[in-house]
């Protein structure tokens, strides 16, 4: 048997996974384990025509569709907390038309992931009755015929076949995502794919075991006793993962509960600043992402220094003295 | 009387009407702070959680967003989306989920827009979209709405109707039968308003102190009943010193 188990480099996994035109979904949520250093070397390869599926994915969104990789996306909501009330690559492409936006709500989203991963072609809600998100579509019926990516019907209602009240009872049907790849960061996880979370999952594990393939990149790979210690944090088996990645930072801005802190400085005053003017924009993928060969050389350019600001106090699970003014 | 911030009058606004039974849907920034204050003041029983997964909260620090690492510290369950969604839409748990909502849009009947302005294919300004707020809306047992006041912001129609409040009015919800009560209150840096139980429609239900309900009414696109204007109560010492020196020590929200 291979010892090196399902372990591959980034480079490598984003290769042999992330293809041109892929659906495609990032866990995370707003700048909380966003699987970063997968999004920067999907730029860095110049990979197009993504088509995005996401619940309330913040910093992976946006720095992709800044990247030009993004054709499409089907999300909840494109905001990043403080740092970003509407992301703001995602605002600019959206309001251009250089990028196509469906609507769902977060609920919906996760509904149609877990879908995905039960096996079954959609479920239902009684939520988004009477609203836009049931009436406006972003892609119309003949959109969606010629677009394999893309579930033939936004969605549909439904009366409910069991109901007995008499009242009125109509559902809301999401169909199911099966992405051709999902990208998680987790904090830990053994060579065979067997992934330990911890803090919050998000959506995280319906987009995992939703997709056909999947990569989870991770702080670090532990021995599989270590994990066997406590399995109710084991939320992601070895036979559901595509290839395991040990990428210390992984998720840098972004934080990792247990691990390090979010980065205001790359946040706030960076990224903010950056990404609304189209030039300084350039300068910072210039720099940022094609300028570094791989994430080593990316976290070489933040600099130690700033990275030990972030690293989290191990009972809070961040760091209690960081400057967030 | 006691100096406040029409911030501070708006969390404790809010935070006055928490009951004990309620189970609080948390939110980020001033209505982060009327949840912390509710706990802290009128309602020490009321449950707090976030969309996110994480339930009865600590807030030794404040968060910044509703997955920052801060709500994981010291709560009692963390979990995902998938969990606290199915509070909200189960009738069980669900009718005493209340949460507060803002928007760029709001309409007579409490409907709210955070997707757009202009047209959805084209939009002049793309905001963040629903995430929970749909939801929210559809299903949990009330929603408030803390929002600015502005001819902008209160229209005859939102561009985009992301969030039900009472949709065409009176008994639309039931006739689509969404589960939820849908808007009780919206709470502004001005006034609040409630929404007559009869119409659905949105009311005046009282001034802050210094504002007249006829300068209420100029700064809103659409005519509203302005009979039932009362004064609100401003803070207290009390309810203030509180606010200020153990819902936000660190001045993270409160300006």
């Amino acid at each position: 048997m291979d010892l090196k188990g399902k372990v591959l480099g980034l480079s490598e996994a984003v290769e042999r996974y992330v293809h041109d035109g892929a659906l495609i979904s990032f866990g995370g949520f707003s700048a909380t384990q966003c699987p970063m250093a997968a999004v920067h070397e999907i730029i860095r390869r110049r990979i197009k025509n993504l088509h995005v599926v996401a619940a309330s994915n913040g910093q992976a969104v946006d720095e992709l569709i800044g990247g030009g990789c993004v054709e499409g996306i089907e999300i909840a909501y494109g905001g990043n907390g403080r740092f970003a009330s509407t992301c703001i690559r995602f605002r600019r492409a959206a309001e251009r038309g250089e990028i196509k936006v469906e609507d769902y709500s977060n609920y919906q989203m996760t509904l149609r992931f877990m879908a995905g991963a039960m096996g079954v072609p959609f479920l239902p809600t009684y939520s988004s009755l009477g609203t836009d998100i049931v009436k406006k579509w972003g892609y119309n019926e003949e959109e969606r015929r010629q677009n394999p990516r893309l579930a033939p019907k936004k969605l549909l209602i439904l009366d409910n076949p069991f109901n007995v009240t008499g009242r009125v009872d109509q559902l809301v049907l999401v169909p199911a995502l099966r992405p051709d790849i999902t990208i998680i960061h987790a904090p830990r996880a053994d060579i065979w794919g067997n992934v330990q979370l911890m803090g919050l999952q998000f959506a995280d594990t319906e987009q995992a075991k939703a997709s056909k393939n999947l990569i989870v990149t991770c702080e670090e790979i532990v021995e599989t006793e270590e994990l066997r210690k406590d399995p109710y944090r084991n939320q992601i088996l070895n036979f559901q993962v595509s290839a395991v990645v040990e990428i210390p930072w992984g998720a840098y801005p972004c934080a990792v509960y247990g691990y390090y802190d979010y980065d205001p400085w790359f946040l706030r005053d960076l990224y903010q600043k950056v990404a609304k003017n189209e030039s300084e924009w350039r300068n910072y993928l210039d720099k940022y992402v094609y300028g570094t060969k791989d994430r080593q050389e990316f976290l070489d350019l933040i600099g130690m220094d700033r990275l030990k600001t972030l690293l989290a106090d191990k009972e809070a699970g961040y760091n209690p003295g960081l400057n967030r003014r | 009387m006691a100096q406040y911030s029409l911030q501070e009058m708006m969390a404790i606004i809010a935070a006055r009407e928490v009951k004990n039974s309620d189970i609080v849907l948390c939110g980020t920034g001033i209505a982060m702070l009327a949840a912390i204050a509710a706990k802290k003041i009128t309602a020490p029983q009321a449950s707090i959680f976030f969309e996110t997964g994480a339930v009865d909260v600590q807030f030794v620090q404040i968060p910044l967003s509703l997955a920052d690492p801060r709500i994981m510290q010291g709560a009692i369950r963390l979990a995902g989306l998938a969990e606290s969604f199915n509070i909200i839409q189960n009738r069980t748990t669900g009718r005493n989920v209340i949460s507060i909502l803002g928007a760029a849009q709001i309409d007579i009947h409490g409907n709210l827009n955070s997707t757009a302005i202009g047209d959805y294919w084209k939009p002049t300004v793309r905001f963040s979209g629903s995430g929970g707020a749909c939801d929210i809306g559809s299903l949990a047992g009330q929603f408030w709405v803390f929002m600015e006041l502005g001819k902008r912001r209160f229209v005859e129609q939102v561009d985009y109707l992301t969030t039900p409040g009472f949709l065409e009015g009176a008994g639309a919800r039931e006739k689509l039968g969404l589960p939820g009560g849908g808007p009780s209150l919206v709470i502004t840096n001005k006034a609040c308003f409630r929404f007559d139980d009869t119409s659905k429609k949105m009311y005046l239900h009282s001034c802050y102190p210094g504002f007249t309900p006829q300068a209420i009414q100029e700064e809103i696109g659409f005519k509203i009943d302005l009979t039932r204007a009362t004064e609100a109560k401003p803070p207290t010492e009390h309810e203030l010193n509180i606010l200020r020196t153990q819902c936000d020590p660190d001045r993270m929200v409160l300006k």
